[in-house]
């Protein structure tokens, strides 16, 4: 295997950077709710199947992709508050386990139903036909729903950022996240904060499923890869921190990339061997408060 | 401590004479010999199949098939009015589940034969585990291992095409027309290296060049990092032996980074079920092999028969290429049962091995050495024009007649001639 050219390895980074980009959005919604809720939400993955269904059911309605854009997450993030009000709630206070566990059933019981509703096999997801074909980028050609991907992630991340960092409600949710107790005294609805955090990652859970059904097609098993993915991110990033999500995604992306250049093979095993690796060194992960699990 | 061991003594008595109590009164009842003579009526057909995991779709398609198969056998009235029944396990797609299935089968379920699995890998581990009971397995899935000595014994069947006919085939009809720079994208593990051999032995005839065989793990959902290596390799043909849904996700990506405008995309295997999940967008214009499609029914009156019962039993539709391998493979054995007069395993061996059949896809037989089911290698193209129903995927543009030819040979294998 000769020929590593300059454009061939820069095209292959590009690649790892978009490949990122696609693990920063699965992973933001997980990350977003252990970092504000201390919830370990093992549905994740669950959610994000169920938004590339929920973009399926849309289409066979007759919509089309850009309707998905809106009503899929809006769809998918009721669905969270639903669960959360119901099912989360009365587990808070009772150690993180019983979230785990409960998230951990459900996403059982959430494939199941979507099974039963929409059969075993794989249903094709074409991609939007403006957003079709390949383009060059300088260094080679690449797909343009990739980079459409990019975009879409890019925006989610600025979103949530001007969310958190530049609205009041966002201040309280962070204020919240700190500690609970001195904001319930301070007379804010803490629960309703919660209620509306995991509405909000649920949600980008449901919209990083439809935008991955073009690439991949739509599966009811989907959710199960993007879970152990998710994950990754989220622990070498450091747990609940959203800046470390994001730079641990897109550094996730380029070590497959670069891995898949010179032995292919062993693309899905570097991404835990980064994660070894840096629990080893930097156990908290690169941005993570030490001690939040404990 | 002694006397809580003389407390749990004497439970552990009681316990005991009331469970040997219960059990005779069991046996002495009329439940119970009802039961035993039940147990002898059924033929039982042990079924393991990965029906979760990335090759499910095929393999619910295997179970329908079969299903089928079962149902002639007992509306045509069994073997002598005993019927048979199909046993499912879903062995997803992991060689120790399905050797412990397979156990369950033979030692619980007491079957009489193994039919099933689909993966070059699962289905040594249950022919391990029926080799060493002495009960008859035919595989439905693609292997070379399973046809060599070391692996075979005198139980071993194998229904479905392997790859060295499959590659074989798929080669002697691309290599010639597109070019003989080839690279090769690969799932790493026996199917995907079994069919690069097979390519790539064929492509010594044809004078081939091997750009490189870029290998992923089963299971993968994306591609982008792989695809730019291959496209610098500049290949004339791209050829991905992987399958199911790691075949869906590699042809959709492929398609996604424009591969198709420069390289011919070509498959050892085009699953239809893959086809029909996928798409027509991703499986445009990509050439592969199969075992089986339902056009062939132009042809030959036996898929005419199979088809027009499928679609009786399932609201109109047509059999997929593994589906019919699952009919094929219960209706072999069953037919094997049925001139045997007996499900006495030796006796059923002799009969497969007498077996010339036309059951659904032409004529084929069971060579001697390998109880390798002879047989013809379609070569297919994706289609997405003029689709006449849903199932009307592919054009036949080619095949491989049965021939031993196209086999490797007893001593290759390493059988006695």
């Amino acid at each position: 295997m000769d020929g590593l050219s300059f454009d061939l390895i820069a095209l292959q980074l590009f690649a790892g950077l978009a490949l990122g980009a696609i693990y920063v959005l699965f992973a933001i919604g997980l990350s977003l709710i252990f970092g504000m809720l201390t919830v370990v939400n093992f549905a994740h993955g669950a959610f994000y199947m169920v938004g590339a269904y929920v973009g399926v059911y849309i289409l066979m309605l007759g919509g089309n992709f850009w309707i998905c854009l809106i009503a899929v997450p809006l769809a998918v993030g009721l669905i969270g508050l639903v669960v959360e009000r119901f099912l989360i709630r009365p587990l808070y206070g009772r150690g993180m386990d019983y979230p785990l566990l409960l998230t951990f059933g459900l996403s059982y019981v959430m494939v199941e139903l979507v099974r039963i509703a929409f059969g075993k096999t794989g249903i094709p997801f074409d991609t939007p036909d403006i957003l079709q074909g390949a383009v060059d980028i300088g260094v080679g050609y690449f797909p343009l729903y990739r980079l459409f991907v990019i975009g879409a992630a890019a925006v989610v991340l600025l979103a949530l950022w001007l969310f958190l960092e530049r609205t009041s409600f966002g201040l309280i949710i962070r204020a919240g996240a700190r500690d609970p107790q001195i904001v319930r005294v301070l007379g804010v609805n803490v629960a309703q904060v919660w209620l509306i955090v995991f509405g909000i990652g649920t949600a980008i859970a449901g919209l990083a499923g439809l935008l991955a059904a073009p690439l991949q097609g739509v599966i009811p098993e989907m959710g199960g890869t993007i879970l152990a993915e998710a994950f990754v991110v989220t622990v070498v990033g450091g747990m609940g921190s959203i800046g470390g999500a994001v730079l641990a995604g897109l550094l996730v992306g380029v070590v497959v990339s670069m891995t898949s250049l010179f032995a292919p093979e062993m693309g899905k095993v570097s991404i835990f061997a980064l994660m070894a690796i840096v629990l080893i060194v930097r156990p908290q992960g690169f941005f993570g408060r030490a001690g939040l699990m404990s | 401590m002694a006397r809580s061991i003389t407390a749990f003594g004497s439970i552990s008595r009681r316990r005991l004479l009331t469970t040997v109590s219960a059990g005779a009164a069991l046996a002495a009842s009329t439940f119970r010999i009802n039961l035993v003579q039940a147990e002898e009526a059924t033929i039982k057909i042990g079924f393991p199949v990965p029906l979760t995991g990335p090759y499910g779709t095929e393999a619910q398609d295997q179970v329908r098939a079969a299903q089928l198969a079962i149902a002639e056998f007992n509306d045509g009235g069994g073997l002598n009015g005993r019927k048979a029944e199909l046993l499912v396990r879903d062995d997803k797609l992991n060689p120790g589940e399905a050797a412990t299935r397979t156990l369950e089968l033979v030692e619980k379920d007491k079957v009489n034969f193994v039919v099933g699995s689909l993966s070059a890998a699962v289905q040594l581990a249950i022919n391990n585990v029926t080799k060493e009971r002495g009960v008859i397995f035919n595989s439905i899935s693609q292997s070379d291992a399973i046809n060599e000595a070391a692996d075979f014994s005198k139980y071993t069947f194998h229904e479905a095409l392997n790859p060295h006919m499959t590659a074989g085939a798929v080669g002697r009809y691309a290599f010639p027309k597109f070019g003989k720079k080839v690279a090769f994208l690969t799932a790493d593990y026996a199917y995907g290296h079994e069919m690069v051999r097979g390519f790539l032995d064929v492509g010594k005839t044809f004078g081939i060049e091997n750009l490189g065989d870029i290998r992923h793990p089963l299971g993968t959902t994306d591609y982008s990092t792989l695809l730019p290596r291959i496209q610098s390799l500049k290949p004339d043909i791209l050829c991905i032996s992987n399958f199911g849904r790691d075949q869906q996700i590699a042809l959709k990506q492929a398609t996604d980074f424009g591969v198709k405008k420069t390289t011919q995309i070509i498959a050892p295997l085009l699953s239809h079920a893959s086809r029909v999940a996928a798409g027509p967008q991703a499986f445009e214009g990509v050439i592969g092999g199969c075992s089986f499609y339902w056009g062939l029914e132009e042809k030959f009156a036996s898929t005419k028969a199979f088809n027009d019962a499928f679609r009786k039993m399932y609201d109109g539709k047509l059999p997929s290429d593994y589906g019919a391998l699952g009919y094929g493979g219960v209706r072999t054995v069953l037919a094997a049962v049925k001139n045997a007069g007996s499900t006495d395993t030796d006796r059923v061996i002799a009969a497969l091995e007498a077996l010339k059949y036309d059951f659904y896809k032409g004529p084929q037989y069971y060579r001697q050495c390998d109880h390798q089911s002879v047989q013809s290698v379609l070569v297919i193209k994706s289609k997405s024009k003029d689709l006449r129903n849903e199932s009307d995927v592919f054009e036949i543009i080619g095949a491989d007649e049965p021939s031993e030819a196209n086999l490797r040979s007893c001593e290759e294998l390493g059988h006695k001639a």
